[in-house]
């Protein structure tokens, strides 16, 4: 058989496309529910550390259940609705405009009373970041963050997703004295904002530093709502 | 096939890899990787792993198909082959060992443009039957391998005091703890795994004289 000419090769070429998609597809599907649940046990122990709890793959998931007493979705006016909290794909809610939007809530038990982890989702400088917010029953307070990133420049934006970043965050307010939200200040060098809302950004990772501010408003603006019922 | 499936000559093909004729130290194939996983040992280990089975499997698949593939297009379709097998590696890894993928990340994707498995596919296994090839394919992930766990062994016991993840140096050493000691932070670094490629090549030819350039 000729194997050079072109019509063996157009059909060489097609055929072996066909049967590698297939190939692929059927791996993909069939290890989907493996993979999903290590994703889901990582968002677990990401919850777990914005409120200072350490966990490993294997007891992520009984920590997870002991200490996240209570988990809901609200909406824009901060009333409860049906749902499942874990299963919200923040990506999807941010593309609502605010009225339709789901947004989840935690609630932790921890030594220093009840804290509300809100998840957060938002822009960097090359894909999304995201990350998890803990809140003390003040709402106002800042017990602890945690974020994580697609793709940030490792060493620059990158620096988000580790702990001399976000230890800062721990005692920070997000309102101001006369009630107003001013959520929290990534601040490059030089740049004044008062200190209980302002934390040091990164050399280098500016574009980032502000796109976690800005993700840090919005989402704190769309639970505002939420926060004002719990205060009163 | 006249000879034995483990003839002096079939044996040569598994153990040249890993001594004279080594992907790493003498043809400096795959420097790349090398270069990026072995910070610690167990990442080493399922790049090593991971390489093996992706460049046996297609030695393999390609040395069957060697009679049928057109030759115009015939290094499409070992990147077609190798890149299949990089995703169902890079799948698994995902569903059973998820944190080894996230820290090899990008890595796992770029096993693809590793210069061994093209290299190993275009010089043997488009020539040779399945059984020579498949053996060419582990003798030579298993070099490429055996060079990265050498450089990983070294790379986490000088830079982190562990291996495998488990503290080898004890904690009451370290300056912080009042001891004597303190990790050499160049080791976690690029630039350390090259240096240690460049000893081990340096021993390797000092023992064996007939790799010496004259």
């Amino acid at each position: 058989m000729d194997t050079n000419g072109n019509k063996y090769t157009f059909i060489y070429a097609s055929a072996m496309v066909i049967i590698v998609a297939a190939i692929l597809s059927i791996t993909a599907i069939k290890l989907k529910p493996a993979q999903q649940k290590n994703i889901n046990t990582e968002k677990k122990q990401n919850i777990l550390s914005s409120v200072g709890i350490e966990s490993t793959a294997a007891d992520a998931e009984s920590i997870f259940a002991e200490r996240i007493v209570q988990s809901y979705i609200v909406n824009a006016s901060g009333e409860q609705i049906e749902g499942t909290a874990f299963d919200i794909d923040l990506k999807r809610e941010r593309a609502k405009p605010l009225a339709d939007r789901q947004l989840p809530v935690y609630e932790c038990k921890t030594d220093e009373g009840t804290k509300y982890i809100l998840p957060m989702y938002g822009a960097g400088l090359w894909g999304p970041i995201w990350g998890y917010v803990a809140i003390n029953d003040d709402m106002n307070t800042l017990y602890g963050a945690v974020f994580a990133h697609a793709g940030e420049t490792p060493g620059l934006g990158a620096e988000i997703s580790t702990k001399p970043f976000q230890e800062p965050f721990k005692g920070k307010t997000i309102y101001d004295s006369s009630g107003k939200l001013v959520s929290i200040i990534v601040a490059k060098a030089g740049e004044s904002a008062p200190a209980e809302h302002k934390v040091d950004g990164i050399s280098g990772g500016t574009i980032t530093g502000k796109g976690l501010q800005t993700m840090l408003l919005n989402d704190f603006t769309s639970y505002e709502a939420f926060f004002n019922k719990k205060k009163q | 096939m006249s000879e034995g499936l483990f003839s002096k000559k079939n044996i040569g093909l598994l153990s040249g890899p890993l001594g004279t004729n080594n992907p790493i130290t003498i043809q400096v194939l795959g420097i790349c990787s090398a270069l990026a996983v072995t910070a610690q040992l167990k990442p080493a280990f399922v790049m090593a792993l991971s390489v093996t089975v992706v460049v046996a499997a297609a030695n393999v698949i390609i040395s069957m198909l060697r009679n049928t593939i057109p030759n115009r297009i015939r290094i499409i379709v070992q990147l077609v082959v190798i890149a299949a097998l990089v995703i169902i590696v890079d799948q698994f890894l995902k569903a059973f060992v998820y944190d080894v993928s996230k820290q090899l990340s990008v890595f796992v994707g770029l096993i693809i443009t590793n210069c061994i498995l093209m290299g190993r596919l275009e010089a043997f296994a488009l020539a040779n039957k399945p059984w020579p090839s498949f053996l060419d394919g582990i003798g030579n992930g298993a070099g490429y391998g055996i060079i990265l766990i050498i450089i990983g062994f070294f790379r986490e016991l000088l830079g982190s005091g562990s291996l495998w993840g488990y503290r080898i140096v004890p904690e009451s050493w370290y300056i912080a703890n009042g001891g004597f000691y303190s990790n050499n932070g160049m080791m976690i670094l690029p630039p350390m795994a090259l240096i240690t490629v460049g000893v081990i090549i340096w021993i390797q030819r000092s023992r064996d004289t007939k790799l010496q350039e004259k």
